[in-house]
C-alpha cells in the first residue's frame, strides 16, 4: 500500500494503482475518452489530466500510477482549464453534425463536452478532413469525426488480433487508417464491428441500411412486396437498452408486438432457423464422427460470419473443417424463399427477407456470392439490420414501447426452442447441438439445465472453455471460444498439437452475439454477460428445450426437406465455404 | 548625431539566437519516421522567413511552392501539381538573385527526385509512407533494439543485475558494449531536444561494474538440431548464445587462438580490458556451446559445403580481417605493417616493442587511432598520423582523436602518402603529397586535391597501414556462397538466397562496421535460423521495469565519463575511461525522458519478447 492525497484528503491505495483508479476508489470522478481498461492506457486525449502538487507539468490519470506521498489534485483551475481546452481542440477536428449522427445519443465526446460546459465551438478554427469511404463494406469510417483516441486500434489489435487499424500519417497529420494503407476490403477486417462499439464518436459506424426498409422507396412502403422479418436470439437480450428499459419488460414478445406495429407482413424468429441449424449441423457432426478418418478435426461451427471470414483469411487451409451448414440467418432466408413462398403462394422475388441481427458482419454474409440457393437471381436474405437500426426504426415510427402488449411471433417460422435462443451467447450453439446429439445417440433427452452446463463460456476467465462428454460410448471433446484473439490462441494450440477437440464453437465477438458489433453501445461498459443471463432465462422459461422438438421444424422436415442433411437440405441449407474469396 | 554605431544584440535577437540553437537540436534529433514532405514544407517556410523579399522568384515563387506542398499534404494535389512543383522549383533555383532562393528551391528539388514515391503516394492514394518506427528512438536506433529506457531506469534504482539481465535479453555482450559501443542510441535520444542525449553507454558501464553475479539463463528443451558458426566474433558469439538458449547445439569454428574476433584482435586493451570481454564470453560459452579454436574453415576438408552437410544450419560471420593495400611503391618492405597484424599481435598478448622508433600511422578512422595510441604504449619515440583529408573529415570518433592527441600523437593532415623510401630493405621514410581541401562531391564529402607544393619526406622506422579492411574471400573460393564487392551477399534477414540453410552477417556482409551492428545481425540470424529449423522459440523477458517518476522536465547537463590523465595512461594498456559514481549515474538515469511511457512508446513500444 502507498499513502497518497487526493484533493488534500489522505488515502491508502495498492502500489501501482493508476491515478484514475485511485480517484475512483475515493469516489472522485475524472473524465476519460481514450482510456479503455486493460486495453488502452495511452494518455492521448488528455481529458483525464490531473495536477501533482509541486509539479508544473500536468499528468494523465489513466496511464500514471500512485507512488508513496503523491499528492493529486483533480479539481484545480489549472486542471479544469486544461481539460476544457483539450476538449475544444478535439472538437476543432470533429465535424459536429450531431443531429444527423448515428451516435448522437451515445457519443462520449458530445457527453463530455456537455459535462465540461463547452459552449463555444468557434473557439478554434474548424480543421477536419472529409475522406471518401466505400459503402460496399459494413464498417464505415468517417475521418471527419475521428478524435484519434486509438481505441479502435487497441480493440482490434488486442482483443481481436486482426490489426486492421493503425496510426497512419506523421506529425500533426497523424490519424487512424487501415494498417498497411490497404483499402479495408483488402485488409484483415472480418467486419465484426468491435471497433464500432468501442468508438467514442461516430467516426466508426456500421453501414445503415434502414432506409432500404423505411425510406420513401423502402420495402415497407412498397405494396408489391411481402415483407418477412426475422429477429436473431441476441437482439431480444439488448433492444430494450436503447429505450432505457429492463430486459424483463423489453421482452421478445413485446419486440414482436413492435414489429407488428411497424407493419411487417410476417414477424418471424431466427430461433426457428437456429433449431434448424442444430438439426443440420448436429447431423453433420455425427456423420463426421462416424467417418472420422475422412475428415480433418475438429469440426468448427459456421454460424458466425466474422469467424468464417477470419478463418478463411488467416488459416485458409482449415476452411474445410467448418461445418457446411449455413448460419441461421441464411437458413432462414433459404426456407423463406422456398418452403414459405410456396406455402403462401408468393414468388420468391416478391418476398423481401429482412433480418435483425446483433451483428455487422451479417450485412456482408448475405452478399457472399454463393450463399443464395432458393431461386436463381434472388437473394435469400435481402437486408440485414442491426439491433441499433431496428431500435432507430421504432423511434422513427414513434412506437411507445411502454404501451405495447406482448404478442406472439407469427407462424410457421416463428417458433423456437430454448436450445435456439442460447445461440445468442457464447457456448449456446455447442450446448444446443450437444442436447440434440445426445438425444440422437441415446434416444433420451439430457437434463437441459445441467448436463452440458460446462460449455457455457459467458464470463469465463480462460481463453476458451473445454468439456469432454461420453455420449452412448462415444467420446466427444468440445471447446467453446469467443473473441478472435482467444480464437487465434486456440487455433495456434490446435496447430501445434497442444489441443485436440472434436467440435469447436467459435464466436468472433467477446461473449458471443450478445456482445456483437450491432448491439446497443455503452461507453466503457461491457454488457455481454448481463445479456447472456437474459438469454439463459429465455431458455429456462421455454417449455421446449431441444431443437429436435421444435414442432414447426419437425413439420418442415415432414412436408418439405424430408430429412436432415438430405438432398434438399444440402441444396438449401449448406454451402461451400471454399466457393468464395474472403 | 553619431555617424556610426556598434552592432549589439537586442533582446529580440538574443532570444531568437537561443531559439535557433534549440532548433539545432531538432536537426540533430532528426527522427527517421517523419513525413519527408512535411519536413520539406517546414524547412521551406524557414527559407521564406529568411528571404530578403527583393526578387520575384524567391519572394513569390517560394510562397507558391509552399502552397503547392500544403496541397500535397492535404491530399488535394494532382500529378500535374507535382510537375508544377518541380518546374517552379527548377525555375527558382536558376533565377533567384541570391543563394537563399536558389538553395530553398534546390532543397525542394532534392525531395521531388529523392522521394518522389512519397509525393506520388500522397497524391494518388492520399497516404503517407512514413512508418511509425521510432516511438522509442534509442531502441529503434540500436541495431540490437535493447530496451534502453528500461535498463536506464533500473540503473537509476540501483538494480544493476536486473539492468544487465535486461540488456542480455537482446545483446549477450553487455560488458563489451558498456566499454566500446559506438552508441547509435545516443544520437537519437529525444533528450537532445532539451539539452543533450543521455549518457547511455556510461549507465551501462555502471551496471556492468556494480552488478552481482547473474545466474545463467535456463535453456529450452533440446531440439536435437546442430548449428555451425564460422567465426567467433561479436556476431558469431551472439547467434551462438541465442540459438543455444533456444535448445539447439552450437559449435563455433574460430581461425584464431581466441574467441572475440575484432573485439580482441582489433580493439586495444586500454579501451576493452580482456577481463570484460572474457566475462561476456564465459557467460556465453557457459550455456554449453562447443568451440573449435585454431580451426580455419575453407582449408582442406573443412569447407562451408561440408559443414552444411554435417549441421542443420550454418552461420558465417568471419568478419573483415584482411588489410587493404595503399598501392604505393615500397609498401611491401620491412617496417611496413598492417593495422590488422599489429593489433592482432597485441590481441594475442605479443608485446611489440617500438622503443626508440618513429612510427607513422596512415589513415583517419578509429583503427588508425587504436594503432597510434597503442604505438605510444609500445614505447614509440614519436607517433604521427598521416591523413590525406582534414581532421574534420576523419571517420574516427572525436573523443578518440582527442585521446590520441592528448597522449602525444601528432596529426599530419592533408598529406597523401605517395611512396615508401626503402633503405637496406627497410622502410626509412614516407613521402607524402600536400593536399588542399577541394570541391564537395555530392554535397557531402570533400575531395582533396594537391596544393602544387613539393612532396615532403617524413622520416620513420615503422609505417602502420590503417586505411581499411575487407573480408578474406579465401574460404569461399570454391563454395556456392555468392560474393559481391568482396563481401557475402546476404539479405537483411541474414539468409543467402541461393543457399538455404546458410546464413551470414556482421562485417563479412556489411564491410567493417561496429560491434553492435554485428551483434544485431547475430540476433536477427538466431531468430531466423530458429524459424528455418521449424521452431518459434520465444526469448522471454522477466525483469520488471520501474514505473516512471512523475516530475517536471527540468534542464540538466549530461554527465560524461572521465579519463585517466594522459601522462599516466600512455604508459600502460589499462582501461582509460573511469566509470561514473553512484551519484552521477543516478542523476544521469533521472534525465531519461522515458519514451517507453510517454509519447507513442506506450502504444507502439515496450516490446518484451522476440
Amino acid at each position: 500500500m502507498v499513502n497518497i492525497r487526493i484533493n488534500g484528503q489522505p488515502y491508502a491505495v495498492e502500489e501501482n494503482t493508476s491515478i484514475l483508479d485511485a480517484a475512483a476508489q475515493a469516489g472522485i470522478r475524472i473524465p476519460t475518452l481514450c482510456y479503455m481498461k486493460d486495453l488502452n492506457k495511452i494518455g492521448a486525449c488528455r481529458v483525464c489530466l490531473v495536477e501533482i502538487e509541486g509539479r508544473d507539468q500536468l499528468f494523465a490519470a489513466c496511464d500514471n500510477v500512485c507512488t508513496e506521498g503523491l499528492s493529486i489534485i483533480t479539481n484545480s483551475a489549472r486542471v479544469m482549464d486544461a481539460r476544457r481546452i483539450n476538449l475544444e481542440l478535439l472538437l476543432s477536428q470533429h465535424r459536429t453534425d450531431c443531429p444527423s449522427c448515428a451516435r448522437n445519443e451515445t457519443c462520449r465526446l458530445r457527453q463530455i463536452a456537455a459535462e465540461l460546459d463547452i459552449r463555444n465551438l468557434e473557439q478554434y478554427q474548424q480543421d477536419y478532413k472529409v475522406k471518401p469511404w466505400s459503402q460496399a463494406v459494413p464498417i464505415i469510417r468517417d475521418e471527419s469525426k475521428c478524435i484519434r483516441c486509438y481505441r479502435c486500434v487497441a480493440e482490434c489489435e488486442k482483443v481481436q488480433t486482426c490489426n486492421v487499424w493503425d496510426m497512419v500519417g506523421s506529425g500533426s497529420h497523424t490519424s487512424v487508417g487501415v494498417a498497411g494503407y490497404e483499402r479495408i476490403e483488402d485488409s484483415n477486417c472480418v467486419f465484426c464491428g468491435q471497433c464500432v462499439t468501442h468508438c467514442p464518436t461516430g467516426a466508426l459506424s456500421v453501414r445503415r441500411d434502414l432506409d432500404k426498409v423505411i425510406g420513401y422507396k423502402g420495402v415497407l412502403n412498397d405494396p408489391t412486396k411481402v415483407t418477412v422479418i426475422q429477429v436473431a436470439p441476441a437482439v431480444r437480450s439488448a433492444w430494450g437498452e436503447e429505450f432505457g428499459l429492463d430486459g424483463s419488460f423489453a421482452t421478445e414478445k413485446r419486440l414482436a408486438a413492435a414489429l407488428h406495429k411497424l407493419g411487417f407482413d410476417y414477424v418471424f424468429d431466427t430461433n426457428f432457423s437456429a433449431d434448424l441449424t442444430i438439426m443440420e449441423e448436429g447431423t453433420e457432426f455425427l456423420h463426421r464422427m462416424q467417418h472420422k478418418e475422412d475428415y480433418k478435426w475438429p469440426m468448427f461451427t459456421s454460424c458466425c460470419p466474422g469467424w468464417v471470414r477470419f478463418l478463411k483469411k488467416q488459416y485458409p487451409d482449415m476452411q474445410q473443417q467448418l461445418s457446411t451448414a449455413k448460419s441461421p440467418q441464411q437458413m432462414f432466408g433459404a426456407i423463406t424463399k422456398s418452403y414459405f413462398a410456396q406455402r403462401i403462394g408468393v414468388a420468391p422475388e416478391d418476398i423481401v427477407c429482412i433480418s435483425v441481427m446483433p451483428c455487422s458482419a451479417k450485412k456482408a454474409e448475405l452478399e457472399i456470392p454463393n450463399i443464395n440457393d432458393a431461386k436463381e437471381g434472388v437473394k435469400d436474405v435481402d437486408i440485414s439490420l442491426t439491433t441499433r437500426e431496428l431500435c432507430d426504426i421504432m423511434k422513427v415510427y414513434q412506437i411507445d414501447i411502454n404501451a405495447l402488449e406482448e404478442e406472439e411471433f407469427d407462424s410457421p417460422l416463428g417458433t423456437g426452442t430454448g436450445a435456439a435462443v442460447i445461440f445468442g451467447s457464447t457456448g449456446g450453439v455447442m450446448e444446443a447441438a450437444l442436447r440434440t446429439c445426445y438425444y440422437v445417440m441415446t434416444g433420451n433427452n439430457p437434463d437441459a439445465d445441467e448436463t452440458f452446463k460446462a460449455v457455457r463460456a459467458a464470463g469465463s476467465d480462460k481463453p476458451w472453455v473445454e468439456a469432454e462428454y461420453d455420449v452412448a460410448g462415444t467420446k466427444v471433446r468440445a471447446a467453446v471460444v469467443n473473441s478472435l484473439g482467444h480464437t487465434r490462441q486456440l487455433i495456434e494450440a490446435l496447430r501445434r498439437g497442444e489441443a485436440e477437440y472434436d467440435f469447436v464453437e467459435v464466436m468472433a465477438c467477446p461473449g458471443g452475439c450478445v456482445g456483437g458489433g450491432g448491439q446497443p453501445i455503452h461507453f466503457n461498459e461491457e454488457h455481454a454477460c448481463d445479456r447472456a443471463q437474459i438469454i439463459y432465462d429465455y431458455d429456462r422459461a421455454n417449455v421446449l428445450r431441444f431443437s429436435h422438438e421444435n414442432p414447426d421444424v419437425q413439420a418442415l422436415y415432414k412436408e418439405f426437406l424430408k430429412e436432415p442433411c438430405g438432398e434438399l437440405s444440402h441444396h438449401l441449407l449448406h454451402t461451400e465455404h471454399t466457393g468464395w474469396e474472403a | 548625431m553619431s555617424r556610426l554605431s556598434i552592432t549589439s544584440l537586442n533582446q529580440v535577437e538574443a532570444v531568437l539566437d537561443g531559439i535557433y540553437k534549440y532548433m539545432d537540436r531538432h536537426m540533430t534529433f532528426n527522427p527517421k519516421d517523419t513525413c519527408p514532405i512535411d519536413i520539406s514544407a517546414a524547412f521551406l517556410k524557414l527559407y521564406m522567413t529568411q528571404s530578403c523579399g527583393k526578387c520575384t522568384p524567391c519572394r513569390v515563387g517560394l510562397r507558391q511552392l509552399s502552397f503547392l506542398l500544403e496541397k500535397v499534404l492535404n491530399n488535394e494535389a494532382t500529378l500535374d501539381d507535382l510537375d508544377k512543383i518541380e518546374h517552379l522549383a527548377r525555375h527558382i533555383s536558376i533565377s533567384a538573385d541570391c543563394a537563399i532562393g536558389s538553395e530553398a528551391a534546390k532543397m525542394i528539388l532534392k525531395g521531388v527526385t529523392g522521394f518522389r514515391d512519397e509525393y506520388v503516394s500522397h497524391i494518388e492514394k492520399g497516404i503517407c509512407l512514413a512508418e511509425r518506427t521510432e516511438s522509442i528512438p534509442c531502441m529503434a536506433a540500436c541495431p540490437a533494439h535493447i530496451n534502453i529506457p528500461g535498463y536506464v531506469a533500473l540503473v537509476g534504482e540501483g538494480r544493476y543485475a536486473d539492468a544487465v539481465k535486461l540488456i542480455i535479453h537482446d545483446n549477450p555482450l553487455p560488458a563489451v558494449c558498456a566499454l566500446i559501443c559506438e552508441h547509435p542510441c545516443e544520437s537519437r535520444c529525444r533528450r537532445t531536444l532539451l539539452d543533450a542525449p543521455i549518457n547511455i553507454r556510461g549507465l551501462k558501464r555502471m551496471a556492468i561494474d556494480h552488478m552481482q553475479d547473474i545466474p545463467s539463463k535456463k535453456l529450452s528443451a533440446s531440439t536435437g538440431k546442430k548449428i555451425a558458426v564460422v567465426g567467433g566474433g561479436p556476431s558469431g558469439l551472439t547467434v551462438a548464445y541465442y540459438l543455444q538458449l533456444m535448445g539447439h547445439q552450437v559449435t563455433i569454428y574460430e581461425k584464431h587462438k581466441q574467441l572475440g574476433g575484432m573485439l580482441i584482435y582489433g580493439i586495444p586493451a586500454y579501451r576493452l580490458p580482456r577481463k570484460y570481454l572474457q566475462g561476456d564470453i564465459n557467460q556465453i560459452l557457459g550455456l554449453g556451446i562447443e568451440t573449435r579454436l585454431n580451426t580455419e574453415v575453407g582449408s582442406g576438408d573443412l569447407t562451408i559445403e561440408n559443414l552444411r552437410k554435417q549441421y542443420d544450419a550454418v552461420y558465417v560471420s568471419i568478419g573483415a580481417h584482411q588489410a587493404k593495400k595503399m598501392g604505393i611503391e615500397g609498401e611491401d618492405s620491412e617496417g611496413v605493417i598492417s593495422a590488422v597484424d599489429y593489433l592482432g599481435k597485441l590481441g594475442d598478448n605479443e608485446f611489440v616493442d617500438f622503443s626508440g622508433r618513429k612510427v607513422l600511422v596512415v589513415g583517419g578512422g578509429n583503427v588508425a587511432m587504436d594503432c597510434a595510441r597503442s604505438a605510444v604504449r609500445c614505447g614509440a619515440e614519436s607517433v604521427t598520423i598521416v591523413y590525406r583529408r582534414r581532421r574534420e573529415d576523419m571517420t574516427a570518433l572525436e573523443e578518440e582523436i582527442e585521446g590520441a592527441i592528448a597522449e602525444g600523437v601528432n596529426l599530419l593532415t592533408l598529406h597523401a602518402p605517395v611512396k615508401v623510401e626503402v633503405k637496406d630493405g627497410k622502410a626509412a621514410a614516407l613521402w607524402a603529397k600536400p593536399n588542399m581541401a577541394g570541391k564537395i562531391a555530392g554535397g557531402t564529402r570533400m575531395k582533396p586535391v594537391p596544393t602544387g607544393a613539393q612532396d615532403i619526406r617524413i622520416d620513420c622506422d615503422v609505417i602502420i597501414k590503417a586505411i581499411g579492411q575487407e573480408m578474406d574471400p579465401k574460404p569461399f573460393a570454391e563454395s556456392d556462397i555468392p560474393l559481391s564487392h568482396g563481401l557475402i551477399s546476404a539479405s537483411d534477414w541474414t539468409t543467402i538466397e541461393s543457399y538455404p540453410g546458410v546464413f551470414a552477417g556482421g562485417d563479412c556482409v556489411t564491410g567493417p562496421k561496429t560491434a553492435i551492428m554485428a551483434i544485431g545481425a547475430g540476433k536477427v540470424a538466431a531468430a531466423n535460423i530458429d524459424e528455418y529449423l521449424g521452431f518459434h522459440h520465444v526469448i522471454e523477458q522477466e525483469v520488471s521495469i520501474p514505473e516512471v517518476v512523475l516530475k517536471d522536465r527540468e534542464y540538466c547537463a549530461r554527465t560524461d565519463m572521465t579519463e585517466r590523465a594522459p601522462s599516466e595512461r600512455r604508459n600502460d594498456f589499462k582501461l582509460v575511461e573511469i566509470g561514473m559514481t553512484e551519484k552521477e549515474a543516478c542523476q544521469e538515469a533521472g534525465r531519461c525522458l522515458r519514451c517507453d511511457h510517454f509519447n507513442c512508446g506506450i502504444i507502439k513500444g515496450g516490446r518484451s519478447e522476440w
